[in-house]
């Protein structure tokens, strides 16, 4: 194992890959971002909307959930550009990480709602709350306990699906390392780095989440 | 926005689709059943007395959930060689998938011993069973049985994950359907089938596996 | 005469084909006390509800201070009301429930203060010191700052009372309120609420403890299969029964 000569590659590489590890940074928390909002309504429409609308967002939820993330990534890339929508790669992968966490997040959503025993409701009712009153007071905060350890987890496959984006060209971390391979032939050791940074930010996203977990418990 | 929609050119092809689809499914089986083995002997790890045995399998766990597949499968395939060891494509996405699915089903296993009653182990041992035959014949099967439902899970997971497969040019799904856009240009409909595919692909197994739970599970 | 506080006229409800209340007359003057005893499915748990329109009803009237909830006569036709002001009418009355519900991400205090500053629009101090106040006067003054996790069940239930009571209701409704609870919690929640009949608050409730009922109560209604059977004052009903049913029901309620 070259470890010297990998640690020499990487340090002779560092602005690019940086930009990389910037990049990846970029792409996840943007679709994070982005997919979470999104993933808020389609929680709230499949467990409070009336019956059309529940049946409309459950076919865009599970043709999401249904198709690999891979294949949105490239359906995103190619079809967008040909209807005359053009999103450069970079643009086109972080619609399609958004769309994919939406999904993602609109089921935990929806579960952790569903979750909350009725007897809340009908005590929040029986005080004479609203309902947008009865959901920001009562529901969402029972519902945030339950919602964020898996959304942690969608958080760091998001982190982990923005690797894909390589394929079509973004130059994020994962690509940004392979470049230095192609440079190097030190695949085996520099693969590894690749793996090391991943690992890292998805420890500190789990770290974190574990914190905030034990911040906001109920005592009981 | 004018497009001719043209499904003939996908439909042409439909029977290297089909080819595509049955090798993932093939792999995914393949993968889950080794990753069964690895996971089982990691959970199991993970309960050990001995420290050394613990860490080494929680290290496992938290190594490989956390690095995205796509590394992992580029370094089985691409820098593996360096050490000698040269897989085939094949081969090398299913050593790959294993050891990826072992680390999130050594979670499943180990969540499903946790809630097994301590009885069971102790009845084992007074009828004269040893340890391992205790393991053997009455621990697994009852555990096995009890986690069914997120077993499932992860096998639609892993199924979706074999498109990545296509990123060494294994022929499934996903491999062809990049070959067919870039042969007819038909990226909407080509991705539309192909997305389609995965989705009723995911429901039929869902649907099946539901069978296979509910004739295997423990009457209650 | 005063307007009643309560007032039910033919109130018919069905849950899908099933009807579970085929036209419940009941009339509640301020201060009145009435229990309603019944076995399952009798329809007793379902009237209650129908007053807060926690459930819906479809045919009848109930009507709170003179007040309809819930729907309104409009051309002839019956119309529900808007979200806005059923929540209005909901602050009428209070209710405490069989299993507390309790906000369990909030301290007793907070869930006392919730009703008082979201809908009656109370000023944060002002609520805190009816809050204060009211958890006082049902003995848990003590755990104000404690989460609902942190509570014995008995001491759930009366800070539940007090989350309603505090609302200023003008009826308060009670839905088996102790039938949750371990037998030894039951009385100092049986105290509070005999407590606040003394103070002449309009209560509603539905229980299974006989004893109570008959002790608390100026007026006992039997139900079956979602009629009235029988009602009267509590000596009435329990010492001298009129109907079979009744008697069977007291007979298997242990009552003496």
């Amino acid at each position: 194992m070259e470890i010297l000569e990998a640690i020499i590659a990487v340090w002779a590489a560092r602005w690019p890959i940086l930009d990389g590890i910037g990049n990846t940074l970029l792409i996840s928390g943007v679709a994070i971002a982005w997919g979470t909002m999104l993933g808020l309504g389609v929680g709230l429409l499949l467990t409070y909307g009336n019956l059309g609308v529940r049946l409309f967002v459950r076919i865009y939820s599970d043709f999401l959930r249904g198709t690999p993330v891979f294949v949105l990534i490239l359906a995103c890339f190619y079809i967008l550009s040909v209807i005359g929508i053009d999103l450069s790669a970079f643009e086109a992968g972080i619609f399609a990480l958004t769309l994919f966490c939406s999904s993602h997040v609109g089921e935990i959503v929806r579960g952790a709602l569903q979750a909350i025993p009725r007897g809340q409701t009908e005590a929040a009712k029986s005080i004479g709350l609203t309902f947008s009153q009865t959901l920001f007071s009562v529901l969402f905060p029972q519902a945030l306990r339950q919602i964020l350890p898996t959304w942690v987890n969608t958080a760091t496959e998001i982190v982990k699906a923005s690797t894909l984006l390589s394929i079509i060209g973004v130059v994020e971390l994962l690509l940004s390392v392979q470049q230095v391979i192609s440079r190097a032939y030190l695949s085996m050791e520099l693969y590894f780095f690749a793996g090391f940074v991943y690992f890292l930010i998805n420890f500190a996203i789990e770290k974190t989440g574990r914190y905030v977990e034990r911040k906001v418990a109920i005592p009981s | 926005m004018d497009y001719n929609f043209n499904f003939a050119a996908v439909w042409r092809d439909f029977d290297l689709l089909m080819a595509g689809l049955g090798l993932g499914i093939f792999l995914a089986i393949i993968s889950i059943a080794i990753g069964c083995v690895i996971g089982l002997l990691a959970a199991f790890g993970m309960l050990s007395k001995n420290r050394a045995i613990r860490v080494l399998s929680s290290a496992y766990v938290s190594a490989i959930r956390n690095t995205p597949i796509l590394v992992l499968i580029l370094f089985t395939f691409f820098a593996l060689p360096q050490l000698g060891i040269r897989l085939g494509k094949i081969e090398s996405f299913i050593a790959t998938l294993s050891i990826y699915s072992g680390a999130y089903l050594t979670e499943v296993f180990r969540a499903g011993l946790i809630a097994l009653p301590i009885g069971l182990r102790e009845a084992g041992l007074t009828i004269g069973l040893t340890e391992q035959r205790t393991k053997l014949f009455i621990t697994i099967p009852v555990m096995f049985r009890n986690v069914l439902p997120s077993l499932s899970n992860n096998f639609i997971s892993l199924f979706k994950d074999t498109s990545l497969a296509a990123a060494i040019a294994v022929p499934e799904l996903t491999f062809y359907a990049r070959k067919i856009n870039v042969e007819t240009f038909r990226v909407i409909e080509t991705w539309m089938v192909v997305s389609l595919m995965y989705v009723a692909a995911c429901y039929v197994i869902a649907a099946i596996l539901r069978r296979v739970e509910s004739r295997l599970a423990i009457p209650r | 005469m005063a307007t009643p506080i309560l007032e039910i006229k033919n109130l018919h409800k069905r849950f899908g084909k099933l009807e579970v209340l085929k036209g419940i007359d009941l009339t509640m003057l301020q201060g009145d006390v009435v229990s309603l005893i019944g076995s399952s499915g009798s329809g007793k748990t379902t009237l209650l509800r129908c007053v807060n329109l926690l459930e819906d009803y479809e045919d009848g009237i109930v009507a709170v201070d003179g007040e309809q909830i819930g729907f309104k006569e409009k051309s002839g036709r019956r119309v529900r009301l808007s979200e806005k002001e059923i929540a209005r009418q909901r602050a009428m009355t209070g209710m405490a429930f069989q299993h507390f519900n309790l906000f369990p991400h909030m301290t007793a205090i907070n869930n006392v203060m919730l009703g008082l500053i979201k809908t009656r629009g109370t000023p944060k101090d002002e609520a805190y010191s009816i809050a204060e106040k009211w958890l006082e006067r049902v003995g848990v003054r003590a755990r104000k700052d404690y989460f609902p996790g942190q509570l014995s069940g008995g001491q759930q239930q009366r800070v539940a009372i007090a989350r309603a009571i505090a609302m200023n209701p003008k009826l308060m409704l009670f839905d088996e309120v102790t039938s949750a609870l371990d037998p030894e919690l039951v009385n100092e929640v049986l105290a509070v609420i005999q407590d606040l009949a003394k103070d002449g608050m309009t209560m509603l409730l539905v229980t299974h403890e006989m004893q109570f009922a008959h002790d608390v109560s100026s007026r006992v209604v039997f139900m079956q299969d979602g009629r009235i059977g029988e009602a009267g004052p509590p000596e009435q009903l329990f010492r001298s029964p009129k109907s079979e049913r009744l008697t069977l029901f007291l007979k298997n309620s242990k009552f003496h």
